[in-house]
């Protein structure tokens, strides 16, 4: 049942032209600053060849890449969240899976994994042009494991919490500006805070990803973002259960 | 009416904030029985329908569908329903067969059924050139079928609809209650409507609904007596005196409408029109036209909703 709901969300977002207009676009801005940063990385290498320990291109081109995908997707992702359940409450198509004999965390789980395997599509492409310089060099596996990993938890999170707000409200503009809101927010508070400033740097995905971004695998990490996205997903059950009982 | 029941909802209670919408309805429906819901706007038709449907939670009260309890054991009682909503839910960037497919799917219809159920209820109500459109671009009359072809695509025991012929032109509204009435052979059937002369033509049964109260519950062909003497009207050129008529075996009162016409009222059991006829004939009143007055369903609506409120 939860596959049922993926695949026609999945589905639904090849049907509209913006989707391929928004993924063409971003791949444009992804391939752009990966030869940037490719081309940026061949100049100075004969430099970097006599240092010791110098970074290589998996540390130089892929991390950064990474890096500027986490803060893409920061801005996609409610852009892609919204429509979930808002846009279902307001054509009123939501009455439909309300009526059929689907549980709401089904429901919600349905949207989440639709999205999340859509998503996927936007890392996978942030993986592979780094993996096409296996051709020419030697690439660090473990730390584009690292960010591999690193975007799909953040991507996750995102997603989750993109997924709640639109199930709060019945615009769907509303439900973006708030993830969107919340998503700047937690963002410009990890920019912010002092390094010593632990507590700030322990609530925002951002941070926790960055660890990942270098290339650290830590198992808090993994914990954080597997407790925040099932957080709002619950709270996203919460509310359609709520729908059901208040109206 | 030995059939199954196949619905029952027993003193459901829903209130908005302190507001009582629905007080205390039960409801029973038996397979092949169409239950029509009668009542003006904000009478709380569609909120009970979404109580049935399990859309919306009763504060209080208990609703069994085939034996299986809509709280406790939720997918099993919704797998036996069939719920077309007051806006009908479609995807408006899907095809109409994919739309079918995964209403088919959400409803549990087994992976090898979905082609003969999707064939089968295209044929139903009339899709069958309209598989591979894209709902969006359908009239409204042909995404109501839709609507009603996703209601119906998993075999479900009780079909509920909310206003299904409304924003339809005449013969759109002629096909869907012919699908109605087929639909109400096999299937329990219960449609909200305001509009009374739907109930009189497709509806074995009606409730009217008022102040989320069940007000008047009936077959619908007694409604249709509810409240009426029967009478006729008749025209005599040559009348006689009112109490000449009047004294005709069974007439109970006589008005004139004007100088010729009189209507009369008698006692449902006995027919004075061929008493009447008879003596016109003797009397030589010149009788021309004899119309039976017909209680409709209108009428009775009105005088029941009216008592209610005067009450």
């Amino acid at each position: 049942m939860i596959l049922t709901i993926a695949h026609k969300e999945f589905r639904s977002l090849f049907a509209m032209p913006s989707t391929w207009l928004l993924l063409g676009a971003l791949q444009f801005i992804l391939a752009w600053f990966f030869l940037a940063r490719l081309d940026a990385f061949l100049q100075v290498q004969v430099q970097l060849a006599q240092l010791a320990n110098a970074p290589g291109a998996t540390q130089s081109v892929a991390a950064p890449l990474a890096g500027t995908a986490a803060l893409i997707l920061m801005m996609l992702a409610p852009i892609f969240t919204m429509r979930l359940i808002a846009e279902e409450r307001r054509n009123q198509t939501l009455v439909m899976l309300m009526a059929a004999p689907v549980r709401s965390w089904q429901i919600v789980l349905g949207k989440f994994l639709g999205l999340f395997l859509f998503l996927l599509l936007i890392i996978a492409s942030c993986v592979l042009m780094p993996l096409a310089l296996t051709l020419g060099t030697h690439l660090d596996a473990g730390l584009l494991f690292s960010n591999a990993l690193g975007l799909l938890l953040l991507t996750a999170s995102y997603t989750a919490l993109g997924l709640y707000f639109s199930s709060l409200t019945t615009q769907p503009i509303v439900a973006a500006a708030a993830t969107l809101a919340v998503l700047f927010g937690l963002w410009l508070a990890d920019m912010g805070a002092a390094d010593s400033d632990m507590a700030w740097r322990a609530i925002t995905p951002y941070s926790h990803f960055q660890n990942f971004n270098e290339g650290l695998l830590r198992s808090a990490d993994i914990l954080y973002f597997a407790l925040f996205s099932a957080a709002f997903l619950l709270l996203a059950i919460r509310r359609l259960h709520n729908n059901r009982t208040y109206g | 009416m030995s059939q199954a029941i196949t619905l029952s909802a027993r003193n459901l209670t829903r209130r908005h904030g302190r507001r009582e919408v629905i007080r205390g309805v039960s409801l029973q429906l038996r397979r092949g029985e169409v239950l029509g819901l009668l009542g003006h706007n904000g009478a709380g038709k569609s909120t009970t329908m979404q109580l049935l449907t399990g859309t919306l939670m009763p504060n209080s009260g208990a609703i069994e569908i085939c034996g299986y309890d809509l709280a406790k054991q939720p997918t099993h009682a919704k797998a036996c329903i069939g719920y077309l909503p007051e806006t009908p839910p479609l995807y408006r960037d899907m095809r109409v067969d994919d739309y079918l497919v995964f209403a088919a799917k959400l409803h549990r219809v087994a992976r090898s059924a979905i082609a003969g159920a999707l064939a089968e209820t295209k044929r139903r109500c009339g899709l069958e050139d309209a598989g591979g459109k894209i709902i969006g671009t359908l009239s409204k009359g042909y995404q109501q079928r839709v609507g009603i072809a996703q209601a119906i695509i998993h075999n479900p025991d009780v079909i509920i609809l909310d206003e299904p012929t409304v924003g339809l032109d005449p013969t759109q509204i002629r096909d869907i209650r012919a699908l109605i009435r087929e639909l109400g052979n096999a299937h329990s059937v219960i449609l909200s409507t305001h509009l009374l002369s739907e109930v009189e033509n497709i509806c074995d049964r009606v409730e009217i609904m008022q102040h989320g109260q069940l007000i008047y519950g009936d077959t619908s062909v007694r409604m249709q007596r509810f409240g009426h003497h029967t009478g006729f009207v008749v025209t005599l050129l040559a009348p006689p005196a009112l109490a000449e008529l009047k004294a005709v075996d069974g007439v109970e009162s006589v008005e004139a409408l004007s100088d010729t016409r009189f209507k009369i009222l008698h006692t449902s059991d006995t027919n004075s029109a061929a008493a009447l006829l008879a003596a016109a004939a003797e009397g030589g009143w010149q009788a021309q036209q004899l119309t039976p007055l017909q209680g409709n369903l209108e009428d009775a609506f009105v005088q029941l909703t009216q008592n209610e409120t005067a009450a």
